[in-house]
């Protein structure tokens, strides 16, 4: 079976800069994998070309079994993509944006309507529905993201820092969510500052200057630097890369 | 095919009418600028203020001076005793003419040598001034007429008989308000659409959109389309007015003029689309569109003649939809003419349209670079 992911020395250069530096990775159906690193090592420009919103320099990239560069259409129709700055409209209600995005996602009639109501339920945005996106707190608003990211039932999501700026309830919310998805099948590719988060990856790969410095299981990682904490290990590689 | 064009569709309408002040704005501005050109614009100028020194004071110098009233174009507000007063009058800017009467005149007048009436306009704005030189002419060669056929005993040899048609009463508004309906769907609709795609890569909204499979072209579609609906509106405010406040004549097919003025919103709304995928903010969204309305506004023909303007400057018009669309609807509204007059306009106001989509699906990128 095709993996969710295969990237080969994929690269992508930003005028003299490389934001990502031949990438080359795997990941399987129905994981969670973590992207970790500081600001500026290549993980947006990394998600971004997996959804197709990026063309890459060189390398490649087959996303669910296609190659994101030859068709980027049909990449999207199978992925979910939700970005640290959500998508959702402000002047829609809850109910608007969710019909929206299922009908841009082809979706119809008695199919829409099914879909939207498991989406709802799934994230308990029924009391919302008839609320405008723009009076929703932080929390809220990025379970409408997910929602409208999820309405077309993909089988791959891209979340790009989902939890900056939500509280920690939420947080810890939004994990479980991500940890049910899993459990129904959904890969899940997510970018994260936050190392208690990290922690609850299957695997993780650690970015630094636009390439890997880290592959495995938080323990796995871990290890590399004699089994201290994730933090640690976070800190030491990256200043090791950096010399 | 286009099966997400309605879902776009529907997006943009719902957020143009909860848009309350914008919605009203794009009714409302049309009808202030109606009421404003209509009443303002005036080519035909009248009731110039008019000072007269009249130093001989005679019924003939009062009777010369009545005729020049009579022309409608003066307006004796006062009369002066000495030159400095008239010259202060004019200066002052409370006179735009003065009229010098001389001793002589009556003399001159009863002997048959040539009397002199001297008449000063202000000819800082060239439109007023021409038209007062013009009467001022008229008056005295009306009187030459006159005073030489009798002295010849016989009628005037020629007389040109110039008969103003479509516009008998050579009225400012039938001629400008047409025109107006051309100008508020330019001004409105490229400023609109030219936001639209903006708006959204500002909000972050576009990334989300572009990372879905929709197409280019159900998305350009979907975005404009809700607009044509705001143009056929606002034609449709602007006709109504013009017809009952400012009495302009709908004398064509109305509803040639409604599907014609269709092809044009289309057009403009691209031209706003294809501004919309060359800027990156709001902000320049809004000066490029109205770096377009100026030229549009003084080169096509709205305000002043094209035949009068230097080659280039004709050509230029020629490079916008209005030129075309002004043609079309003069020619609708006023000389009731139909599409074997104007099928020319007709066909390259089509191919404006088609032109501007296909450029702006062209220039826009589903991708973030």
């Amino acid at each position: 079976m095709d993996a969710a992911v295969e990237t080969r020395e994929l690269t992508r250069r930003f005028g003299a800069l490389t934001a990502v530096d031949a990438l080359t990775l795997r990941i399987e159906r129905g994981e969670v994998f973590g992207l970790l690193g500081p600001n500026g090592s290549g993980k947006t420009t990394t998600i971004r070309m997996l959804c197709g919103l990026l063309e890459p320099s060189s390398g490649s990239a087959l996303v669910t079994g296609i190659d994101v560069t030859v068709a980027p259409e049909q990449v999207k129709q199978r992925i979910g993509y939700m970005a640290q700055r959500v998508g959702a409209y402000e002047d829609l209600t809850v109910a608007e944006n969710l019909t929206f995005y299922a009908g841009i996602y082809g979706l119809r009639g008695d199919m829409m309507r099914t879909r939207v109501g498991e989406v709802v339920a799934f994230l308990s945005l029924g009391d919302r529905l008839g609320q405008l996106a723009a009076q929703l707190s932080g929390g809220w608003k990025q379970r409408l993201g997910l929602a409208c990211a999820l309405v077309h039932r993909p089988g791959l999501l891209f979340l790009d820092e989902p939890t900056a700026g939500v509280d920690p309830a939420a947080r810890r919310r939004f994990w479980h969510t991500i940890h049910d998805l899993a459990a129904s099948g959904t890969t899940v590719l997510v970018t994260t500052h936050y190392m208690d988060e990290a922690a609850q990856c299957g695997r993780l790969g650690m970015m630094s200057r636009g390439h890997l410095i880290a592959l495995g299981t938080p323990d796995e990682v871990a290890a590399q630097v004699g089994g201290r904490t994730l933090e640690d290990a976070f800190v030491v590689l990256q200043q090791r890369d950096e010399q | 095919m286009m099966s997400r064009f309605w879902p776009m569709f529907r997006k943009e309408f719902i957020q143009m009418r909860r848009d309350r002040l914008t919605f009203a704005m794009m009714v409302g501005i049309p009808v202030i600028q109606l009421l404003v050109f209509g009443y303002a614009i005036q080519t035909d100028v009248r009731n110039l203020p008019t000072v007269v020194l009249d130093q001989s004071r005679t019924p003939t110098s009062r009777d010369l001076i009545a005729a020049f009233q009579n022309t409608g174009n003066f307006r004796v507000i006062a009369h002066v005793d000495g030159r400095p007063e008239l010259d202060a009058a004019i200066a002052r800017g409370d006179a735009q003419a003065g009229i010098i009467v001389p001793y002589d005149y009556p003399r001159d007048l009863a002997r048959g040598t040539t009397a002199t009436v001297q008449v000063i306009v202000d000819a800082a704005d060239p439109l007023s001034s021409q038209a007062a030189l013009n009467a001022a002419a008229g008056v005295a060669q009306a009187r030459n007429l006159s005073i030489l056929s009798r002295a010849a005993d016989r009628s005037i040899p020629i007389e040109a008989r110039v008969r103003p048609r479509y516009n008998p009463g050579l009225r400012s508004p039938n001629y400008i308000v047409p025109g107006l309906v051309g100008v508020i769907l330019t001004m409105t609709l490229v400023l609109i659409t030219a936001m639209a795609i903006v708006r959204e890569r500002e909000r972050g909204t576009l990334e989300q959109l572009i990372v879905t499979p929709i197409t280019k072209t159900e998305l350009m579609l979907g975005k404009i389309t809700p607009y044509v609906g705001v143009g056929l509106l606002q034609m449709t405010a602007v006709l109504i007015l013009g017809r009952f406040v400012f009495d302009v004549p709908i004398t064509g097919n109305i509803l040639l003029l409604y599907g014609v003025s269709l092809i044009f919103i289309i057009a403009s709304l691209a031209f706003g689309l294809l501004v919309s995928t060359l800027v990156r903010t709001q902000q320049q969204a809004i000066q490029a569109s109205f770096g377009f309305m100026l030229p549009n506004i003084l080169l096509s023909g709205f305000m002043f003649p094209r035949q009068a303007m230097p080659e280039i400057a004709q050509w230029l018009g020629l490079l916008m939809p209005l030129t075309y669309f002004l043609k079309v609807v003069r020619g609708i509204l006023l000389k009731g003419v139909g599409l074997e007059a104007l099928w020319q306009e007709v066909l390259i106001l089509a191919a404006f349209a088609v032109v501007l989509i296909v450029a702006s699906v062209r220039r826009f990128r589903k991708t973030l670079d």
